[in-house]
């Protein structure tokens, strides 16, 4: 599903250049469970916006769907992220003016989806993460907790096959964190794939699968592929 | 993205931030009522003047014969003449012999402005009688001694009472009283309802005068009034032989002056309002600019979960229309209220038309796009990385 070969990513950083990827080959397939591991610095974050389409890479290839995406424009990328991404991060990321329902109508707007059928996706997905009774509610009147199921909710609207899960658990304490690893375990075993960002080498050995990146390159892999 | 869809936002938008919203209007209201007003009041004055003209008579030309160079005059045969061969041209013809003379009713005496005409005069000149009757062609065939009194002179002689049928002395001469003619100006000495009429026939033996210095002229349309110029031009350089013996006053001329004037005084006018207007427009694109700033991060997210370029650009480009838009019809509201305020304090009657509305409306839609391009533009091209690491 997901095949990076040989990623190279350099910034310039006033005359010096910085290397973040330095010849990066990772494969994920279908409805896999996969932590990238590895402290800040590591070229995680990076790795992770390439994955997520945010970003190109410099050079190398990177197949999503047996497609090259490597090369596409900023708005050929923005309609994959949309279709094929969910993301989750650290920080939630909700619109704070916008409900909870409103947030999750969000990526469906931009999909297109109209009216009554956008409102019955985002019911859909916000019931989908126990949060039907909250849809009113503005972010700032929810728990941490609340807060990033509904961005669980937002990321599964347009029901993309790929969750792209940027430390989700870094904003919370570890009760509610462990709630939000068990939701991202069941979303997997419903055949989601999910790709899991951490510097955390315990949250990411939940993961079926622990790639480790140090200094822009794949220092190890543990699990079965 | 739907339409609808980016005009929800927007307004959520604009009405999570009412303060900031409204201060960035009130430029545009500002700048839209500015137009409004100016408009209104010109386009009501200058139908003010047009009204007064005509009242004076409609495609009227007036002819004044000043003698100079030339020792003939115009008679009342050669102006009979004259309407007879250009009869498909011209209305009608009033000579006008002026003078001054005095009249005396019981023991009060007053002065003042007599013109001495025919019937053609009611129509030519508009002027009707509010009471009684106008001179009519036998009273001149006649040289009846009838005479139709100015409402300033009814009031002095007669006071509350009717003057029809009243015999008062014109230098001494006794004439009867046929009509009293309707106030023109405000009923006061020296203005032009201190005047009596009275068949020029009689007029000449009166004043002692036989030439004809002044007459009327009417068209039979307004689009006829050029020829008949022509035709004027024609008889009376064959009278006098010469350009300068007399004077034409072309009623449609001196409208076309006074249009002409308001239309550069409304140019101009409309240039300074405009000139606020695009003030307005200014405020908003700071504030748009200040709005993107603040609003990275929300870019970012929206970008991050699949919002393109043009969404982007979509989103705050109808903001700011909707700012303006909103400006502008509140500015309408504001301007149309104005206008009859300061239209009534200075007694002209304010003419808001709906094309100065449509202009004025489209003009502020046109200031929203314009200065709401460059904010949007900027927004929609922020990196989704970089605006979602912003804070």
């Amino acid at each position: 599903m997901i095949k990076i070969e040989d990623i190279y990513k350099t910034y310039k950083m006033g005359l010096t250049e910085v290397h973040a990827l330095n010849g990066v080959s990772i494969e994920v397939e279908e409805k896999e469970f996969v932590a990238i591991a590895g402290p800040s610095g590591s070229g995680k974050s990076t790795l992770m916006n390439i994955i997520g389409c945010l970003d190109t890479p410099t050079s190398g290839k990177y197949f999503l769907d047996g497609k090259d995406v490597s090369r596409l424009k900023e708005d050929e990328l923005s309609e994959i992220r949309n279709k094929k991404i969910g993301f989750i991060f650290q920080g939630f990321n909700l619109l704070p003016k916008l409900t909870a329902l409103e947030n999750v109508e969000l990526p469906l707007i931009y999909l297109g989806i109209r009216g009554k059928e956008r409102h019955r996706l985002a019911m859909e997905a916000l019931e989908g993460v126990g949060l039907g009774d909250r849809i009113r509610h503005k972010p700032s009147e929810l728990s941490g907790g609340q807060q990033q199921r509904v961005a669980i909710a937002r990321a599964l609207s347009t029901k993309p096959a790929i969750i792209l899960a940027d430390e989700p658990t870094g904003s919370l304490d570890s009760k509610t964190g462990a709630e939000i690893m068990k939701m991202l375990k069941d979303l997997n075993q419903s055949g989601k794939t999910i790709i899991l960002i951490t510097h955390d080498t315990g949250i990411a050995s939940q993961a079926a699968r622990m790639i480790n990146i140090y200094d822009g390159k794949v220092l190890k892999e543990s699990g079965v592929a | 993205m739907q339409w609808l869809q980016a005009l929800r936002m927007a307004i959520k938008s604009i009405s999570g931030n009412k303060m900031r919203s409204s201060l960035t209007m009130l430029g545009i209201i500002i700048g839209v009522s500015a137009v409004i007003i100016m408009a209104s009041l010109v386009q009501g004055t200058t139908r003010q003047i047009t009204e007064r003209l005509q009242s004076m008579g409609t495609n009227m030309i007036n002819v004044n014969i000043i003698g100079r160079g030339s020792t003939r005059t115009v008679t009342d045969a050669d102006l009979f003449q004259f309407q007879q061969n250009n009869s498909a041209i011209i209305e009608a013809v009033a000579p006008v012999l002026n003078g001054n003379v005095t009249i005396k009713f019981g023991n009060r005496n007053i002065s003042t402005n007599i013109e001495g005409t025919n019937e053609a005069y009611e129509t030519v000149r508009n002027t009707k009688v509010q009471e009684g009757r106008f001179i009519n062609a036998l009273d001149v065939e006649r040289r009846q001694k009838v005479v139709l009194i100015g409402s300033y002179i009814a009031n002095e002689l007669f006071g509350g009472l009717s003057p029809i049928g009243q015999e008062i002395k014109l230098n001494g001469d006794l004439f009867t009283v046929a009509g009293v003619l309707e106030v023109k100006s405000n009923s006061s000495a020296q203005s032009t309802d201190d005047k009596v009429i009275i068949p020029y026939t009689t007029a000449k033996r009166l004043l002692r005068n036989a030439a004809i210095r002044n007459f009327y002229i009417q068209a039979k349309t307004p689009d006829k009034v050029d020829d008949a110029m022509t035709v004027l031009q024609e008889f009376l350089y064959r009278i006098f032989n010469s350009n300068d013996a007399y004077r034409v006053f072309n009623q449609a001329d001196m409208l076309d002056s006074i249009n002409e004037t308001t239309r550069t005084m409304t140019m101009m006018l409309g240039g300074i309002a405009g000139i606020s207007l695009l003030v307005g427009g200014i405020g908003i694109m700071n504030i748009m600019l200040v709005s993107v700033t603040e609003r990275t991060r929300e870019i970012g997210i929206r970008k991050a979960i699949g919002a393109k370029r043009k969404s982007i650009l979509g989103q705050f480009l109808i903001e700011a229309i909707v700012v303006s838009c909103m400006g502008g019809i509140l500015g309408i509201i504001a301007g149309i209220a104005a206008s009859s305020l300061i239209g009534k304090a200075m007694q002209i009657q304010a003419e808001t038309s709906a094309l100065i509305i449509t202009i004025s409306f489209g003009f502020s839609v046109l200031v929203g796009v314009f200065f709401g391009w460059y904010p949007a533009n900027k927004a929609s091209k922020l990196n989704a990385i970089e605006a979602l690491r912003v804070e």
